[in-house]
């Protein structure tokens, strides 16, 4: 909003209406899920927004008390897996969409729509052959065995989204290295991976999500603590007695998940700055 | 420091397309050579053949004694300045000057030592931290021009260094460039499309047309003995007159009367029915400015002047006429591959200042004959310069090599061809001349 100095003052107030609006449709849920984690569990029914009493009961279950091995292991494969789902796609990634975005050679289109095609592939569909291959082959229940699933969620985009940034980068960069002195691959690693970060986070931060929040994959190629992420694992909290529900649990163990992904968005933003090719040639 | 030998270049691209033909070159060591002609005649492709970033189809790149055609962009220690610069935009105007140096892992303070240098002779030291985002677009190419000479390269090459900037800023690079040259000693390729770089900066030029050298000559001799249609027209602002004559005995027959031209301009024109003359804007006068001494070596004429522009120190003239069809449209295919459009056939002639010839009204011009050029349309080469080659009596001046010592002049070097030849090929390369064709062209 570089001109909102000369937005008339009706048309200001109507943007800051229409902003609130969005932001409370948005966020709502997000602050009910708080809400409900600070419930007790005789309050849970009560309809009632904000809690009666405030109480970390939920919390203290799910990090000290009975939930607790559940979760943390599960917290622990979510972010063992996700990390390295990110990591392997980002640089498999990385060069990848280097190669489509510079080389011209036979089949690159299909490689595009190839991953284009997988990434609208329904996930449902998959799961149950899979399942069956994973437990032929021992990878059932293990970290590789949800790693491999999550690159062919993740490497589409990653290799789309970044041979677009790659795109963007003038080639004659990379001819003034050579000229320079530069072998290709230092022509790579000093120039163009540099001006490349914005999109490598951008990537990095998308795949991570993706991982993240499966809950498909997580479910059913998972039986144990051994690899089960914490999406899946919400699923098998129990409340106090088997007539309760884990309801206030499930709400603490959520908002928790989400903490890391707001921190992830905040540190990288800074890094996902567009423009840094700027000044490198006259447009 | 090294001289550079071009000997039977070609190249080819992968959809056949045949940007550089039979190309043969030698550069002296510390020369400062031009390549010159309009969009797509092939003269980046040259350029980036000879550091390396095309590959070279057939034929020998020789940089010293070295055969270099097998050779990385990197082994062949050039260094270049791009059209659109290709600084770093990540690192500082400091980092942007070192990068060949720390690529060369040159200890630090010899590195401080030689960016520093760079830095004193383009005065850019007030600007050593900052990123090239925030500098002008003079100063950015005064950093990509610190970047090729921070380190010791056997020559510089420059792609059309001056295309992106504004007209004033472009006419001080220039003398910048020139100066730096000089100072500094060292071989230079300089690519352009602009014939007023060529003339004021090369010691010598090579006209290309379609991929096919027509010229190497010193801009003098480029200017006054062009050795065809097409080097006339492209060199020279505003560009050669062509009249068509028509061949009558040893007198010709223009649409300005029947002119007779010195035995020294003409040749045998025995066996041409129809010549092209050249003449440049300034072999034209007012008669009545003319000096008694000179008259007699020109023609007077009437014409009726059509549009002056007075420009203070001169004025041009122009008048149109009436040229046989065939004619105008050879003049108008040399116009389209000169990168201009011709909308009538019209003499561009420079009077003197002080002359008072009405616009509109009939005026009598003089035109001195002894500068005149004879064109045969049908190859286009230029029949006088022939003549003179054959009499033998400014062979000096007339080689293909301008008279340099130090190159040898070959046969290859003034290949002439038709001007209707496959008018398909002047399609521009999208590859090899990218970003040309929005720049404004001669000024």
């Amino acid at each position: 909003m570089m001109d909102e100095g000369q937005l008339s003052r009706g048309t200001k107030v109507w943007w800051w209406v229409a902003g609130i609006v969005i932001l409370v449709y948005a966020l709502f849920p997000v602050a009910w899920i708080v809400s409900l984690s600070f419930k007790t569990p005789s309050d849970l029914g009560t309809g009632q927004f904000l809690p009666t009493d405030w109480v970390g009961d939920n919390y203290d279950n799910i990090l000290r008390g009975d939930a607790q091995d559940l979760f943390l292991s599960s917290l622990r494969n979510s972010v063992g897996i996700s990390l390295i789902a990110t990591f392997i796609s980002v640089v498999l990634a990385m060069f990848a969409a280097y190669a489509i975005a510079r080389l011209d050679f036979p089949g690159k289109r299909l490689i595009l729509t190839t991953a284009l095609a997988v990434a609208i592939f329904p996930v449902i569909s998959i799961v149950t052959p899979l399942f069956n291959l994973w437990r032929n082959i021992g990878l059932y229940d293990t970290w590789p065995g949800l790693i491999i699933p999550y690159l062919s969620l993740t490497l589409p985009i990653s290799i789309w989204t970044m041979s677009a940034f790659f795109r963007q980068i003038p080639w004659e960069l990379e001819q003034a290295a050579q000229v320079d002195g530069a072998t290709t691959w230092q022509a790579f690693r000093k120039v163009i991976v540099p001006l490349a970060t914005p999109g490598v986070f951008t990537t990095a931060i998308i795949s991570f999500f993706i991982a993240w929040n499966d809950f498909i994959y997580g479910i059913s190629l998972t039986s144990t603590e051994a690899a089960r992420p914490v999406p899946a694992a919400l699923a098998f909290f129990t409340g106090a007695s088997q007539f309760e529900e884990p309801t206030g649990a499930i709400a603490a163990a959520a908002v928790v998940v989400t903490i890391p992904v707001v921190i992830l968005v905040l540190l990288f933003q800074r890094r996902i700055v567009s423009g840094l090719t700027q000044g490198a040639v006259k447009g | 420091m090294a001289a550079i030998t071009l000997k039977d270049i070609n190249k080819r691209y992968g959809d056949g397309f045949h940007a550089v033909k039979d190309v043969n070159l030698d550069i002296a060591d510390g020369e400062f050579v031009i390549l010159v002609g309009p969009s797509g005649c092939g003269k980046s492709t040259l350029l980036r053949m000879i550091v390396g970033l095309e590959d070279i189809t057939s034929g020998e790149l020789r940089i010293g004694d070295q055969r270099v055609n097998e050779k990385a962009p990197r082994d062949r220690n050039l260094s270049m300045v791009f059209q659109n610069y290709a600084l770093y935009p990540h690192l500082t105007v400091y980092e942007n000057i070192a990068f060949p140096l720390r690529l060369a892992k040159t200890p630090d303070k010899e590195v401080d030592e030689r960016v520093r240098r760079a830095s004193d002779l383009l005065e850019l030291n007030e600007h050593l931290d900052r990123k090239p985002a925030n500098l002008s677009g003079g100063q950015r190419q005064r950093v990509a021009m610190g970047r090729a000479i921070v380190r010791e390269a056997q020559a510089f090459l420059f792609d059309e260094p001056l295309s992106n900037l504004d007209a004033k800023l472009r006419g001080q690079m220039r003398t910048e460039i020139s100066r730096l040259q000089k100072r500094l000693g060292i071989t230079t390729v300089y690519v352009t499309h602009d014939q007023v770089e060529a003339m004021t900066l090369g010691d010598r030029v090579v006209v290309l047309r379609r991929g096919v050298v027509q010229q190497v000559a010193t801009p003098r001799e480029l200017y006054e003995n062009p050795v065809n249609l097409f080097v006339a027209g492209f060199i020279g602002s505003p560009p050669m007159n062509f009249i068509s004559a028509t061949v009558s005995g040893d007198s010709l027959h223009t649409p300005f009367g029947e002119w007779k031209l010195p035995a020294s301009r003409a040749g045998d024109l025995s066996g041409h029915d129809v010549v092209l003359l050249g003449a440049r804007p300034e072999a034209f006068e007012d008669v009545s400015v003319v000096s008694d001494a000179v008259r007699d070596h020109g023609v007077v004429f009437d014409a009726t002047i059509d549009v002056i522009e007075w420009l203070g120190n001169e004025q041009y003239a122009y008048v149109p006429y009436d040229a046989p069809e065939d004619i105008r449209a050879q003049l108008a295919e040399l116009e389209r591959e000169l990168d201009s459009e011709a909308l009538r056939t019209q003499l561009v002639v420079a009077l003197d200042a002080s002359s008072r010839i009405p616009e509109g009204a009939p005026a009598s011009l003089w035109l001195d004959l002894r500068r005149v050029h004879v064109f045969d349309p049908e190859s286009g080469t230029n029949l006088t310069v022939e003549a003179m080659k054959d009499h033998g009596d400014q062979a000096a001046a007339a080689t293909p090599n301008g008279g340099r010592p130090s190159a040898a002049a070959s046969p290859g070097e003034t290949q002439r061809e038709t001007p209707r030849e496959t008018p398909g090929e002047t399609a521009p390369r999208a590859t090899s001349e990218a970003g040309e064709g929005g720049d404004d062209t001669v000024p």
